[in-house]
């Protein structure tokens, strides 16, 4: 391997700072003693301790992870349907429209998709609340998902599934014992990606949540309109280790994918 | 009596049986597996072309053609994973046209095996009967069999990346043979090993096809195989049965060039009828001459155009005129190829712009000087019942 020159060197140190810089102060100031941001008290977790006594922020944080575990599972399990249609039908009436559509969420933007949301909810006369919360999630993580398992699925050796009818499973039988066994690793690593999505977002989840339905991102926005406090530090400290735990476990479930997919 | 000698008896006794099995030529048998008038069209192509063909029971059935030919459509049709788009599939004369793969009594080994990765050895062979509903200690003792059968005691824990391509092979052919299958489709079976486990496991499964008295109809692009396997084989080209009949059959009297061309090498000789007598038909070639031939009711005229075949082993070879052969012509040595147990010797004749005729010779002794050498004069003849005429 080529030895880095200074030049690299120092790219890469600029890079990485200008990267992560802001979130290692973020990190650090949560276990600051001082209450003023720019002052340096000392080390304590006398944040965290607050933080788990301020019940409005647990309120929101326990209904964020409610909203993430159910629109992540939904949006897993209907993106691994619409893959399934997209990879194994490859000739259906609409099928590049509806390729398109389901992927269209990656690069529309949020407020887009929130706004429209938000007026079907309100044309359909429908309560904004929680459910209305998990179900923006659920559309628009659905394209993720779906590239995810499509990835798979592309590699997916068909005779498989043939033996498997050949040797009297039925179509569904087939898809529990033979398909979805071997693609697991795939639909859970979309889950993931469902799930941090989920978590960290503000906008939509804005536009179509409803009173006594406020997230944590939304509950942190407001808080800090009314000055930082070393508590929302803490706060987004949790949150960024928890994004990060479920990226790293499914880039790792995926990189494990590619490597068996090679080898097969 | 020990195991060995066992197999003898049990390889020398079906062989004997098996000349005494043609139900194909029993007006009254009820064939197993009927094709009527299929015809299968992917887009533009015509993969499967109104075919009509009937399989018998306990019959080694081969299909044999070259890729692209239909014989996978085919098995495929019979499988229930592709739908004919005309005619229908009769299985014990039931139609089973529109039954889906899960409810034929038809299984399959598939070229590429596909056993379940995920599964072990012993669950990929139990798959099928838990899909049968089978209380689990009939399945275990049937399981247990049929590893023993294939020698395979001892690896059900195994996962099948754990295991050798011929153990693989094995496998994918418990796991379908376990259900007992009324017909068992092989896919290219022995595509995947190499010649010496290819030849054995050949004999293998000519036994077990025996022993268990079932129907197998095996695809191939491979003549090797389908010739020492099949009770009967059908050459296939172009969506299209050329010949159906047992494999010495098309070997020594094809239906018509392609066959001719396709199994086994042959020396095509074109030329016009000058004579016909009786049986003999006597034709001219400009480069090598006046050939006689021994054809059954012959049905040309002289002055027909018609082309022959001659096997490069049914010619002789020799540097002296042979003076009591009918059929003879003199010529030059070109080429020899020698294949250890055989040598191929290429020969021109009727002048260098003339006609290559190729000729085999079986190498009866250790010596190593060969009887004929590059650029050899040479004669070469044939009986007149060595030539055959072929249809275009």
């Amino acid at each position: 391997m080529r030895r880095f020159g200074s030049f690299h060197l120092a790219a890469l140190v600029l890079g990485f700072a200008f990267l992560y810089l802001p979130i290692v102060a973020l990190i650090a100031y949560s276990f600051n003693a001082s209450r003023l941001v720019t002052v340096w008290g000392g080390f304590s977790t006398h944040w965290y301790v607050a933080l788990f006594n301020n019940q409005p922020l647990l309120d929101a944080a326990w209904l964020t992870i409610r909203v993430a575990l159910v629109s992540a599972t939904l949006a897993a399990g209907l993106g691994t349907l619409a893959a399934l249609a997209l990879v194994r039908y490859r000739s259906f009436a609409g099928r590049t429209l509806f390729s398109g559509m389901v992927l269209a969420p990656l690069v529309m933007p949020e407020v887009i998709t929130g706004l429209s949301l938000l007026l079907l909810f309100v044309a359909g006369d429908i309560e904004r609340g929680y459910w209305t919360v998990v179900i923006a999630h659920a559309t628009f993580s659905l394209g993720f998902a779906c590239i995810v398992v499509q990835a798979r699925l592309a590699g997916f050796d068909r005779s498989l599934e043939e033996a498997a009818r050949d040797l009297g499973a039925t179509p569904l039988t087939t898809f529990f014992t033979v398909t979805l066994p071997l693609i697991w690793p795939a639909v859970l690593a979309a889950w993931m990606l469902a799930f941090t999505l989920s978590l960290d977002d503000l906008v939509i989840a804005s536009f179509t949540s409803g009173p006594g339905a406020t997230t944590l991102p939304m509950r942190l926005y407001s808080a800090i309109r009314l000055g930082v406090s070393p508590e929302i530090n803490a706060a987004c400290t949790i949150l960024i280790g928890a994004v990060a735990v479920t990226v790293i476990a499914a880039s790792l479930l995926l990189k494990r994918e590619a490597l068996a997919g090679e080898k097969g | 009596m020990n195991a060995s000698s066992d197999a003898a008896t049990r390889r020398s006794s079906p062989g004997s049986v098996r000349r005494d099995f043609q139900p194909w030529n029993d007006p009254a048998a009820k064939p197993l597996v009927e094709f009527r008038n299929v015809t299968k069209r992917f887009g533009k192509v015509t993969a499967v072309d109104a075919l009509s063909l009937s399989i018998h029971a306990r019959e080694f059935f081969a299909l044999l053609g070259p890729s692209g030919c239909g014989k996978t459509t085919l098995m495929r049709m019979l499988a229930g994973f592709e739908q004919p788009d005309e005619g229908e599939i009769l299985l014990d004369g039931v139609d089973i046209t529109t039954v889906p793969p899960h409810q034929r009594p038809v299984n399959m080994m598939f070229q590429s095996y596909a056993l379940f990765p995920h599964l072990s050895v012993g669950d990929n062979i139990a798959y099928g009967l838990k899909r049968e509903g089978l209380p689990k200690a009939q399945v275990r003792e049937r399981v247990d069999a049929m590893l023993k059968r294939v020698r395979l005691n001892g690896f059900e824990g195994r996962r099948p990346d754990q295991l050798s391509g011929g153990q693989r092979q094995r496998v994918a052919l418990a796991r379908a043979l376990v259900k007992q299958p009324k017909l068992l489709l092989l896919d290219e079976p022995l595509g995947a090993l190499d010649k010496k486990l290819r030849e054995a496991t050949q004999y293998e499964l000519m036994d077990l096809q025996t022993d268990l008295g079932l129907t197998f109809m095996v695809v191939t692009h491979d003549q090797d195989e389908a010739m020492t396997m099949a009770d009967r084989m059908a050459v296939m080209d172009q969506g299209r049965l050329l010949q159906i009949a047992p494999p010495d059959l098309i070997y020594e009297a094809p239906a018509n060039r392609f066959v001719a061309e396709f199994v086994g090498d042959i020396n095509l000789i074109e030329g016009r009828v000058t004579a016909v007598e009786g049986d003999l038909v006597t034709l001219e070639n400009q480069h090598v001459g006046v050939i006689e031939l021994d054809e059954d009711a012959p049905s040309c005229q002289p002055g027909d155009a018609l082309a022959i075949g001659l096997r490069p082993e049914k010619i002789g070879l020799s540097h002296d005129e042979p003076q009591q052969a009918v059929n003879k012509v003199a010529g030059e040595i070109w080429d020899i190829g020698y294949l250890g147990d055989m040598t191929m010797i290429q020969v021109m004749v009727g002048g260098d712009e003339g006609k290559l005729l190729k000729v085999s010779l079986t190498n009866r002794t250790r010596r190593i000087e060969r009887p004929f050498a590059w650029e050899d004069r040479v004669w070469l003849s044939w009986d007149i019942e060595a030539g055959l005429v072929l249809a275009s």
